[in-house]
């Protein structure tokens, strides 16, 4: 692996080259391309509609339709491979409403999200947002369990959302649907999921300073007496369930006495 | 595209050894871990120890010290501006607090910013969020669970995985804060993978002695930064925020401190003065310099520029000798090539093979190591899987880890990659996956102290552009970490001194003016421009007809 994947196609020479049109204009390009890549060996340097190069971040919404087709097909274009007679668009920006909160005082009911986004409502539930999620989520499943009030559901459903926005620019009902999605997840996160005792221990335990005396004694050793304490630790063997501790409970504090 | 049939036949020889493998895993045995000085040995294979690849830097604070040469190229490099041509006198953006860079270290010290009182203002090159925090995969470790884990074990694993080396107040700091930051997340609605009873799921990682491994399915980085990023949404008043706008010079005043930055419109192709009572940079790492023509898992705007900005300022730098080659980056199929495939693989029990199906290292080696042996197998020892381009790589035995947890458990910890591998015609959880080590992480970065201060007044840093706390390699799982505990302590102090400490003075480039005079008289360097902003990828044939780059009549 000498050459970094851009440089190296840059050179590759014997590669079959395809037709597609960026913007209704010709490009021929190589075929093993994604859509990103295949913008730039046609000459453009990307500042929108690229961010992470990973099918992450969700700077990159495509849409692309072929010769003869009614359909519109959709893709991040990081991740979507180029193919013969593509007319591709790409949509690094749609503008979108975000209702502004302060999740604390908010309560994780159906009546939060009519509340922050009473345009759920006009939803005529006709599955464009589904067809249109390059990441395959059913987006108006997770739209219907928003307007039924099942936070949890809509959480669950939406938690692969890249927040691209290619739902949002197709919909009839000019919904945002991921913010929705993600003011569901936080509420859920916030106020359903239950809190992790043993964080909130860990916070006060630490805050009140029951390790800070290991710590400084580690601090304060020299590296050759640190390399043979690191060398005993003991590890956690990789099949131990939850509630595991070791025989040397120094520096800890065992969940079982609490 | 899926298995070629020479590639389906190699993975027989995976198929073979691991029922074998599998029932070793459950008794408890694993391959043997190496020893200290099995890892020293080892690391002669990994890129940061090829002589060729680093040479001295000439100007600076850190005068004498030997890096990549591709950062070197970028320091020896003049300024994007001519710093006479901008007018200091008025500026167009005047703000509390500077935070330059989006991602989850500015975010975090934009959010702690206004907490403490601030207007913030954040200015990033691409989206906000469009950064390598969106994309960490793996996890977040903080020691959460007291009655197996603290903050003692934590530092000794985070020391242990820096060679001994890192920054001892740094690391005391980022395990102490560890918990806080957790409980941070968890108040912000972050939905982290938990137990019914709300217990948080917890794995190993490498280097780790106690499972302290928390995440969100496989998206954690995107899950905390989309979670964070709709929080500074949440207050629009006090939190400005400038995309594609990226900052190219800091801003200095005649006493030496740092009162904002110039700014760069990407769009309109504008330079912009921001005047700050501090500032934070938060710009991230550098795989986008592609060290030694690796690959990189790293975002598009990844190219270092706080590294050379801070430096022309006089920060020092640290720890930037040492490059994070992740030791699984996927290499087939090729449109996937370079792509993070995370250490929770490994971490859940997946082995790593070389083209006769047998095991040659621990997986849960750290980083370096890993990454040193995979290396090895592929080249000295001539054991790896070569790809349909002629690249060589291992396996990684995915499919094992459905027999170990339970049928399912790929599908649900991993959506993310088996949906991408899916779509390429590969089913993980059947087929093993093929990597190579990929330029990941940048080490090093700027000096700071632990409340994220470097060596100039009014100046924070926070995240991968600070260096000291993983010494000279990173653990997973301690960056996502680093990147909040030092951003919120950054975004605090920042968001103190502005307040309380700031004193105005008559702003300055001076100090660029020096430095482009200076580098001047180095070889080359006259010819290169920093910071780079953003990587080229376009076709150098296009390119070359581009004929007219300045503005001839009305157009360029
Ligand atoms: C694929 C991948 C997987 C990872 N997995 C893990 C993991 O599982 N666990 C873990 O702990 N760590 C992981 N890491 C590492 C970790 O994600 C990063 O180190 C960390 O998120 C960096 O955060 P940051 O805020 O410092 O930088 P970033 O998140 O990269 O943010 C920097 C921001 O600054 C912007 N910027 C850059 N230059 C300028 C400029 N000149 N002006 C204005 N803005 C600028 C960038 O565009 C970006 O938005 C992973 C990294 C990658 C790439
Ligand atoms: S596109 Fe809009 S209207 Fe149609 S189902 Fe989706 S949310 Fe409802
Ligand atoms: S739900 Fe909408 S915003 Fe989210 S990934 Fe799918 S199309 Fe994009
Ligand atoms: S560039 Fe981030 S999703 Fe495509």
């Amino acid at each position: 692996m000498s050459k970094s994947a851009e440089k190296s196609r840059k050179k590759e020479v014997k590669q079959s080259l395809i037709p597609i049109y960026i913007m209704g204009k010709k490009h021929e390009v190589p075929d093993s391309l994604t859509i990103q890549k295949a913008l730039e060996y046609a000459g453009y340097q990307l500042v929108r509609g690229c961010g992470c190069r990973g099918g992450i971040c969700g700077a990159c919404g495509t849409v692309y339709r072929f010769p003869n087709s009614y359909r519109i097909e959709v893709g991040l274009s990081c991740q979507t491979v180029v193919e013969p007679n593509m007319y591709i668009a790409q949509l690094p920006f749609f503008p979108g409403n975000k209702a502004t909160y302060d999740l604390d005082t908010l309560t994780a009911t159906g009546s939060t999200l009519a509340a922050l986004y009473p345009e759920m409502y006009k939803c005529i539930g006709c599955g464009t947002c589904t067809r249109s999620c390059p990441m395959d989520i059913d987006v108006m499943e997770y739209i219907s369990r928003a307007i039924r009030g099942d936070i949890a559901g809509t959480a669950e459903a939406s938690f692969d959302c890249v927040m691209c926005g290619l739902c949002a620019a197709r919909c009839p009902a000019e919904l945002v649907q991921y913010n929705i999605a993600i003011l569901a997840r936080r509420l859920y996160a916030r106020h359903i999921a239950p809190p992790a005792k043993h964080l909130a221990a860990a916070v006060q335990n630490t805050r009140k300073g029951v390790f800070e005396e290991g710590v400084k004694k580690l601090k304060k050793m020299g590296t050759e007496e640190l390399k043979k304490v690191y060398t005993g630790r003991i590890t956690e063997p990789d099949i131990a369930d939850e509630f595991w501790e070791p025989e040397d409970m120094t520096y800890l504090v065992s969940e079982k006495t609490r | 595209m899926p298995y070629t049939a020479e590639l389906k036949k190699l993975i027989k020889n995976v198929e073979k050894t691991r029922a074998r493998r599998v029932e070793k895993k459950r008794k408890g045995e694993e391959f043997p871990a190496m020893s200290l000085d099995e890892r020293t040995d080892i690391l002669k294979y990994h890129p940061d120890f090829k002589e060729e690849g680093r040479r001295e830097i000439c100007i600076g604070p850190n005068k004498g010290y030997k890096i990549a040469n591709e950062m070197v190229d970028l320091i020896h490099a003049r300024s994007r501006v001519n710093p006479e041509s901008i007018d200091l006198s008025s500026p167009d953006y005047e703000t509390d607090v500077l935070v330059i860079g989006g991602g989850g270290a500015g975010t975090a010290a934009a959010l702690l910013a206004r907490e403490n009182g601030c207007r913030v203002l954040v200015a990033t090159k691409l989206r906000i969020g469009d950064a390598n925090t969106m994309m960490a995969e793996g996890g977040i470790q903080a020691a959460t669970k007291n009655g197996k884990d603290s903050p003692y074990y934590h530092y000794l694993d985070c020391m242990g995985g820096g060679h001994f080396k890192n920054d001892p107040d740094l690391v005391e700091t980022l395990v102490t804060e560890a918990p806080d930051v957790l409980a941070w997340l968890e108040k912000l609605g972050a939905m982290f993978s938990k137990f019914p009873d709300g217990r948080l799921k917890a794995l190993h990682g490498g280097g780790t002695c106690r499972k302290r491994m928390h995440s969100a399915g496989d998206i954690t980085g995107a899950e905390i930064m989309r979670t964070i990023r709709d929080e500074a949404k949440n207050h629009p008043a006090d939190i400005k925020i400038l995309e594609f706008t990226a900052a190219v010079e800091l801003i200095l005043n005649d006493k030496g401190a740092c009162e904002g930055a110039v700014l760069y419109n990407l769009e309109t192709e504008e330079y912009f003065v921001c005047k700050a009572r501090a500032t934070v940079i938060a710009t991230g790492g550098s795989g986008r310099l592609h060290i030694q023509n690796f690959m990189t898992t790293n975002h598009y705007g990844a190219t270092g520029d706080g590294l050379f900005m801070a430096y022309r300022a006089g920060v020092p730098l640290k720890f930037l000798h040492t490059v994070q080659y992740h030791p699984t980056g996927a290499v087939f199929p090729e449109q996937a090539e370079g792509l993070l495939i995370t250490e929770k693989f490994r971490g859940a029990g997946a082995n790593v093979l070389n083209v006769d199906g047998e095991q040659f290292v621990y997986e849960r080696e750290p980083r370096d190591v890993e990454a040193s042996a995979i290396i090895r197998e592929c080249t000295v020892r001539g054991k790896g899987v070569p790809t349909p381009t002629g690249k060589f790589g291992c396996w990684l035995d995915s499919p094992m880890i459905d027999m170990l947890k339970g049928e399912g458990y790929v599908r649900k910890e991993f959506p993310g990659k088996w949906i991408l591998f899916k779509r390429y015609g590969i089913d993980i959880t059947k087929e093993p996956m093929m990597i190579h080590p990929t330029l990941h992480y940048q080490n090093g970065g700027l000096a700071i102290d632990s409340s994220g201060k470097t060596d100039i007044d009014g100046l924070y840093a926070a995240g991968e552009v600070a260096g000291g706390i993983h010494g000279e390699n990173r653990l997973m799982g301690n960056s996502l970490l680093d990147v909040l505990v030092f951003g919120r302590l950054a975004g605090s102090a920042a968001a103190a001194y502005a307040k309380k400490k700031y004193k105005p003075g008559k702003l300055s480039l001076q100090h660029v003016a020096a430095y482009n005079k200076e580098v001047a008289s180095i070889e080359d360097a006259a010819t290169r421009v920093s910071p780079m902003v953003l990587p080229d990828y376009s076709n150098p044939d296009v390119r070359k007809r581009q004929l007219t780059t300045d503005y001839v009549g009305t157009i360029r």
